[in-house]
Order: C-alpha cells, then sequence, then structure tokens
C-alpha cells in the first residue's frame, strides 16, 4: 500500500493543462476581436468560480458580496487611469487596491457566522456601492468609460485584455493549486470538514480562512478590473449587483463545491448556457436559480464532484490517494 | 422639530421594517434557517394583492384578506419542498437553496408581470393620503399609525400564541431541541411547516405595507430582504420583541441619516447594521440580557 | 405476555456500529435493567427503541406490531416514552409548560395534577422556566414529562446522571411508586446496585453486545461485574 500524489491521469492532465494554457496565449492571434471578448469573459467566469471556491468549498465561507471586490477592481481602475497611471498598470494596482480592502474586511467578517457573514458581505457590498455612487468623478450614478483604453487599436486592446485575463486566471488557479497541495491545504481541507476538530487539533483556522479570503479579494477584484477592460463601461449598479454572486454560486454549485476542476466545469457551463441564450431574460435566470437549488439540495457535490466520487477519477493532483493492493482507494 | 419629526417618521418606517422581518425571524428562532428568499416572498404577496384588486377592484386590505390562505399553502409548500431537505443537510444549504429560490421568484414575477413599478396605495384608500399636523413640524400619516397599530398587535399575537397557547409552547420547544421534542410525541416536521406559513403570511403582510407605502417591482425582493435581516441583526438574532425594536431601530437610523443627506438614508441604516455585527463579534445575543430573559424564544447559540 | 420484542438490531453511527446484533424480550409489568461501561450501546439502544435512531437492521416489535420503521413521535401515540440521558427538559418553557406540551390522546392516570402529586417538589416550582430547576428537580419534570403521555412502556436512561445520592433515593422512591402501578419499564442505570435492587432482569451490554441476561435475584454479583468490563473467566 502507498500514499500517492501524481497518478498517470492526473501527470497527463497537468501536462495538457499546460499546453493548454500556451495554446491558449495564441488565442488573440487567431481569432476575432469579438470571439476574443467572449472568451476573455470566459476566462474571468472561471476566475471568479474559483474565487468563489475558494471561500465558499475550501473554507466554509458563504459570501454574498463577492461583488464588492469585483467593483472596486472596476471602479479602481478607472480611478487609477484618471490619476495618469497607464491602463493597464492601472489594472495591476486595481486588483491590490481590491486585495488590500478585503483585509480590514476579514479582520470583522471572518468572525461572522454563516448566515451573518453571507448578507454581512452584501451589505458591505452595498455601502460601497453607495460610496461609489456619491463620487461624481467616478460617474456617479450613470456609469463611467475607460476611455482611456482607447489609445490602443482594438484589436491590441482585446489581445492585451484576453492575456492580461489568461495571466489573472493562470495565476489565481496555480496560488490556489500551491495552497492546497501545501501542508496549508491539508489543513484547509480539515477546516471544512470539521472547523471545531481542526481547532482542536492546532490548526489556525483564523488564519487559513483570511489566507483564502484575501485570496478571494485579489481574485475577485482581478476579475472586476477584467470586467472593465473587457466592457469599457461599467456602471454601481451592474458591478456591484448581486447577480454576480449569484452566477458564481450556480457556477461552483453544479461545477462542484470543494472540487479544484468542478469551478472551472461550472463556468464553462454557465458560459455556454449564457452564449446560447444571449437573450438572457427571465427565463434563463429561471433556470439558473431552480438549477442551483437543486444542486445544494439534491446533488450537492456538483457534477464533477460526483463524477469524481464515482469515477474515482482525479484530473488535479491536489489530494492523496491510499493505493492497495486489489483495489484503488481514494483518501482526501 | 425637524429631528423630532424624523425620530417619529423613523419610528413608522421602524414598524413596517419590523413586519416584514417578522416572518424571518420567526423562521430563524424556530428552524435556524435565514430564508434568502424571505424579500421576494413578501413582493410576491403585494403582487398577489395587486392582482386580485385589478381584477375585483376591493380595496388592499380586502384584497389581502383573500391572498392571505394563497399564501400560507404556499408557505407550507415551500417547507414541505424546499426547507425541509435543506435542513437536514449541512449550514451552508439553506442558505444556497433559498438564494436559487430567490432568483427564480423574482424571474417569474418578471416573466408574469412586466418590470414596471406597481403601487397598491391607489387602493388602499384613504390611509394612504391622510395625515394630521399636530404641530408645524411634526406631522402624523394615517398610514404611519396604521402599521405600527398592525406591527404591535402582529407582534404582541405572536407573543400570546407563543406564551399561552399550547401550540405555541410545542413550537417554542421544537426550536429549542427537536429532537427532544419528538421524544415526547411532537411532529417536528408539521411544527415547522406551521411556522414557515406563519412567517410567510406575515411576510406577505409586509408586502402589503410595501406596496402601500411605495412602490414595487418583481426585483424589489433583495432590498426588502437587506432591511429584514438588518432589522433581525439589530434586535438580536432569535429574540421575538428584538426584531421590532430592531426594526424601529432601523427606520430611525434611516429617518435620521436622510436628514444628514437624502442620499445617506439607507447607508445609514446598513452603518448601523455593520456596527451592531461588528460590537457583538459574530455572536447572537441580545444587546440587553435583561430584555433577552423576557423574551420567549431562544437567543442564537 | 410479552410487550417488547427486539430482534437482531443494528445500530450504526456512519461507519461506527453501536449496536450489534441485540436481541431481547420484555414482558408486560416487567422491569428490565440495561446494564453496561459507557459506550456500551446502551443509549443508542435505548434511542432505537423510542424510535429517535433508525437501525441499520434488525426488528422493534411492540406488542405485536413492527414499529422499526415508525418515527419516534408517533411511538409516543402507541405507547413508548423515553426519559433521554441527560435530561433533555426545555429550558426556556416552564414545569407545567414542559408537561403539557408531552400531553398525547393517550388515557390514562397521569396528568399535570397527578404528576405533581408523585413528585410533590416540583409544586413551588410549577411556574419556574426548566433552565433554572435544580438537577433533582429536572429530573422529575423529564420522568413526569414522559408519564404525561400515559405510556405502557417507560424508558429511562440514566436518571441518576449527575445527581447528588440523597436525590436520586428521591427520584427512585417516586419510580417505584410508578412502576408498583404496573408500568413495563427499561431503565439504564450506571449504578450496579440501585440497578440489581429495582429491576426484576437485567441484561448486560459490551461494545454493542448482550453479554448477559438473568433475574436479578439469581445473578451473581461478581458475574455482573466480570461481564460489565468484559473479563474473562479465571481458568
Amino acid at each position: 500500500m502507498k500514499v500517492q500524489r501524481w497518478t498517470r491521469t492526473s501527470s497527463l492532465f497537468t501536462g495538457g493543462t499546460a499546453v493548454l494554457a500556451v495554446l491558449l496565449a495564441c488565442v488573440p492571434l487567431v481569432f476575432d476581436p469579438d470571439v476574443v471578448q467572449k472568451l476573455t469573459t470566459l476566462l474571468i467566469l472561471v476566475l471568479l468560480a474559483a474565487m468563489w471556491n475558494a471561500l465558499a468549498g475550501y473554507g466554509g465561507m458563504l459570501s454574498v458580496g463577492q461583488q464588492a471586490f469585483i467593483g472596486i477592481g472596476a471602479y479602481g481602475t478607472v480611478f487609477f487611469a484618471r490619476q495618469g497611471v497607464s491602463p493597464y498598470m492601472a489594472m495591476i494596482l486595481a486588483t491590490l487596491l481590491a486585495g488590500a480592502i478585503s483585509v480590514p474586511i476579514s479582520l470583522f467578517a471572518l468572525r461572522l457566522r454563516a448566515a451573518q457573514f453571507a448578507i454581512g458581505m452584501w451589505v458591505i457590498a452595498e455601502v460601497i456601492s453607495i460610496i461609489v455612487r456619491l463620487d461624481q468623478n467616478l460617474g456617479a450614478g450613470t456609469g463611467i468609460s475607460l476611455i482611456e483604453l482607447n489609445q490602443y487599436e482594438p484589436n491590441f486592446r482585446q489581445a492585451y485584455t484576453f492575456w492580461l485575463a489568461l495571466a489573472f486566471a493562470v495565476i489565481f488557479l496555480a496560488a490556489l493549486f500551491f495552497l492546497l497541495r501545501s501542508p496549508l491545504g491539508a489543513s484547509l481541507q480539515a477546516i471544512r470538514d470539521d472547523e471545531d476538530a481542526a481547532r482542536s487539533l492546532g490548526v489556525r483556522v483564523a488564519a487559513r480562512k483570511r489566507l483564502l479570503f484575501v485570496l478571494a479579494g485579489f481574485g475577485c477584484g482581478a476579475a472586476g478590473v477584467l470586467v472593465v477592460a473587457n466592457t469599457l463601461f461599467i456602471e454601481p449598479s451592474s458591478v456591484f449587483s448581486v447577480q454576480w454572486s449569484a452566477y458564481m454560486i450556480f457556477m461552483v454549485l453544479v461545477g462542484g463545491l470543494g472540487t479544484f476542476e468542478g469551478p472551472i466545469l461550472g463556468a464553462v457551463l454557465l458560459f455556454a448556457i449564457q452564449t446560447t441564450f444571449t437573450q438572457g431574460g427571465p427565463w434563463y435566470l429561471v433556470g439558473l436559480g431552480a438549477t442551483a437549488a437543486l444542486f445544494a439540495l439534491a446533488l450537492p457535490r456538483g457534477l464533477w464532484g460526483t463524477i469524481e466520487e464515482r469515477l474515482g477519477l482525479r484530473l488535479m493532483p491536489v489530494g492523496y490517494r491510499v493505493v492497495e493492493a486489489q483495489r484503488e482507494k481514494k483518501v482526501a | 422639530m425637524t429631528l423630532v419629526n424624523a425620530v417619529l417618521q423613523g419610528i413608522f418606517l421602524g414598524a413596517f421594517y419590523a413586519v416584514l422581518a417578522c416572518g424571518l425571524s420567526i423562521m430563524f428562532g424556530v428552524m435556524r434557517i435565514i430564508n434568502l428568499a424571505h424579500g421576494d416572498v413578501a413582493v410576491l404577496g403585494a403582487y398577489i394583492v395587486f392582482v386580485i384588486v385589478e381584477h375585483t377592484g376591493v380595496s388592499a386590505f380586502v384584497a389581502f384578506a383573500a391572498a392571505l390562505p394563497v399564501m400560507v399553502v404556499l408557505g407550507y409548500i415551500l417547507q414541505l419542498t424546499v426547507l425541509e431537505r435543506s435542513l437536514k443537510a449541512g449550514i451552508l444549504t439553506p442558505l444556497l437553496a433559498t438564494f436559487g429560490l430567490s432568483i427564480v421568484i423574482q424571474n417569474l414575477l418578471q416573466l408574469t408581470f412586466s418590470p414596471d413599478v406597481h403601487s397598491l396605495g391607489g387602493s388602499a384608500g384613504v390611509v394612504t393620503t391622510s395625515s394630521w399636523q399636530v404641530t408645524s413640524g411634526l406631522s402624523v400619516s394615517a398610514l404611519g399609525i396604521v402599521v405600527l397599530a398592525v406591527a404591535v398587535l402582529v407582534f404582541g399575537a405572536l407573543q400570546v400564541f407563543l406564551s399561552r397557547t399550547r401550540a405555541g409552547w410545542v413550537m417554542r420547544a421544537t426550536a429549542e431541541d427537536a429532537d427532544a421534542a419528538e421524544l415526547v410525541g411532537i411532529d417536528s416536521r408539521s411544527v415547522y411547516a406551521r411556522a414557515t406559513a406563519i412567517a410567510v403570511a406575515i411576510a406577505a403582510l409586509g408586502g402589503l405595507f410595501l406596496g402601500i407605502r411605495s412602490v414595487f417591482d418583481p426585483v424589489s425582493g433583495p432590498t426588502q430582504l437587506i432591511f429584514a435581516f438588518e432589522a433581525v441583526v439589530i434586535g438580536g438574532m432569535g429574540s421575538l420583541w428584538g426584531t421590532l425594536f430592531g426594526g424601529i431601530a432601523l427606520g430611525v437610523a434611516q429617518t435620521l441619516g436622510a436628514q444628514v443627506h437624502p442620499q445617506f438614508a439607507v447607508m445609514a441604516g446598513h452603518l448601523l447594521f455593520l456596527a451592531v455585527l461588528i460590537v457583538r463579534f459574530g455572536g447572537g445575543r441580545a444587546v440587553l440580557p435583561g430584555v433577552r430573559r423576557a423574551l420567549l424564544l431562544r437567543t442564537a447559540r | 405476555m410479552t410487550l417488547v420484542t427486539v430482534e437482531s438490531l443494528d445500530c450504526r453511527y456512519g461507519l461506527l456500529q453501536a449496536v450489534r446484533g441485540v436481541s431481547f424480550e420484555i414482558g408486560q409489568g416487567e422491569t428490565v435493567a440495561l446494564i453496561g461501561a459507557n459506550g456500551a450501546g446502551k443509549t443508542t439502544l435505548m434511542r432505537a427503541v423510542a424510535g429517535a435512531h433508525r437501525p441499520h437492521g434488525g426488528r422493534v416489535v411492540f406488542d405485536g406490531i413492527d414499529i422499526t420503521r415508525i418515527p419516534a413521535h408517533r411511538r409516543v401515540a402507541l405507547g413508548i416514552a423515553l426519559v433521554p440521558e441527560g435530561r433533555r427538559l426545555f429550558p426556556g418553557l416552564t414545569v407545567e409548560e414542559n408537561l403539557r406540551v408531552a400531553t398525547s390522546r393517550r388515557r390514562g392516570r397521569w396528568n399535570v395534577k397527578s404528576v405533581l402529586e408523585v413528585f410533590p417538589l416540583l409544586q413551588p416550582r410549577r411556574h419556574v422556566a426548566a433552565a433554572n430547576l435544580s438537577g433533582g428537580e429536572q429530573q422529575a419534570v423529564a420522568i413526569g414529562r414522559a408519564l404525561m403521555s400515559n405510556p405502557r412502556l417507560l424508558l429511562l436512561d440514566e436518571v441518576s446522571l449527575g445527581l447528588a445520592p440523597v436525590v436520586v433515593d428521591a427520584v427512585y422512591r417516586s419510580l417505584t411508586d410508578v412502576i408498583r402501578e404496573g408500568a413495563t419499564v427499561l431503565l439504564v442505570e450506571q449504578d450496579l446496585t440501585r440497578a440489581l435492587k429495582v429491576a426484576g432482569r437485567v441484561i448486560c451490554m459490551l461494545e454493542g453486545r448482550v453479554v448477559l441476561e438473568g433475574d436479578a435475584a439469581s445473578l451473581d454479583r461478581d458475574r455482573v461485574v466480570r461481564a460489565y468490563f468484559g473479563l474473562k473467566r479465571p481458568a
């Protein structure tokens, strides 16, 4: 019997992922700006799903207010650009700002339990949204454009934005991946399974959760940055909308809460649904909401979680496997 | 005088928030569930009243009496389909399931009715518009009095129900220890269903008042949920009278905030809510220990 | 006449098996003591009989009816009442309210008045919240609460737990009154002496299994102690 980390499947797949990243980098060189813009949207969804999963799936924190950081990332970009910073530099700064703001918020938010945390974060998002709305320099309630990006030709702008999106997605997914493989990762699993038991074993629960929270702050901020880079125009009611949380919940619940691959699957699914039902509108949202609720009640492990369980499949080497002589049994 | 008037209007506003929050508080007190679709349920109630008013021309209050049994049935259905299953799963499941439900309700409403705003003020009769000028700076609206009176009545009736009737004791017992309740012959499933039905009915009442006081549209739900939740938290989670006081505190905070700057009203409420959360550091204990002992529902762990 | 039959009962908590293949019978009017070390499975067994724990396998038959799938609250209507370990009163409810929520449709001699007669220490505390009662008072309420449904089978789980000996004496004195009226009782008791004194029959459990069963009078205390601790007889 041995404890295994990498299986042949996961080695193949991880190698494949690296190849995929390189291939994706070539996208702007091959496709039209419209397609590139859509794929940028997909990357934004992947990022958001991964971050929400980091919070809820690995940290047990259900936030209905991550749009706060999306908004900070988006409006932060505009703010810095208006100060004269070059647009893409402004995007980096705005991401850092979002992450930085998440730290003081975490000091208070992480003390809250389930429902209070969920709605507390939502209220915080509303507060930030109101503050932004009051600022005339940021377009007040009517919205604002990142006109500084007009200095770039549309093709190039779309390409840079896409590469930035790809870079963010890779960075945050990699960060999460290494986090989960580290001893920190095992303790995170423990926290998720039983917080009190983990605490009694000496796991520094608060610090771990703060790390996830701040990571998600950075990540959602990055997503917000990408939103303004991709669509150019933002307004408080859309960028601070609780709709973002709805999307994140759907992607992660349907994809697979607490799995690494699940959120990515969920993001791809949502993207597919969004592009198919371009009319959007109420029916498709009814479907989204109903599906999320159904998964929460009936298939809590999500699609990927269920597949993983049934087939014993693990594509990314995040957990450990105990391999016995006759049968393989999974542990982590 | 404007300050006093602001406080007075805040009390009226707060009474409305208290009614809105009452159902949320009941469901939390009995089942430890926060129904994220609560605001949408209230708005649904407003729409049902609206439909009855449109088709029959009766006053909004009469229409509400007719809408009430429909809401009660919906409450039972909600409990037996969505909420019961969530109860047995983890802590996050009820939040996730009700969040999904919230989106479903909002969008079904949007499909059935247009995204336009509606109001029930027109069909509520003279209540909507009457007011009395008490002094030069103080005015009291009939609607405000009615809502305040109804709020006190509703909370009072619940109090009597919980403290003096066997059904009320049964509900409190199930809230305190559902397992032990089963062992003495109480069917906790039906107690929960009853609690949800009551919560949904009172939420519909909140929806009625929302419609009369101002306007509503399919996506008004989340805003009402946030106010309701803030009222519950400010007053102390798990405490029934606390929710009434919390609602009033929220209302007063908002009207005082409006004195500072018109756009600051809602923000003031949010800040009070966050302040209360900070002070309590995520606990659920009522602010006034003495009040807690007098209250009937067990406070959160 | 047999009132309760437990057949090959198997109870689990996830992967942990708490009760393994337990079988026994209780006749009408009998008082049976269930003894065993902590973790032997006694409470789980009691809860399974009461309906609070769904068994993994086996059956519980009450008065000829297979009640294995019947939930706890309906077993109360059939005549089974459990006084749970740790009393589990409703803390915010008063003594009287605790008793009144436990009434069922079953007719019988027990009501609030008669319960308070059997436990006179409760009379002055009638309107006191259960959380403010002493341990002995709480135990009295817990037993009284179970009696309110006029049960045919009374299950008592560790009524002496956490109580001063003098208080336990009082509790047992009231219990013997109840038993004398003809109730069928299955009780879990840590105190061996007391168990052997009050019960007609004794069942000893160890690690989920029944390791000893017999009449209290004829059982040698030494044998009981060995079974209790799982000690083997010396060669």
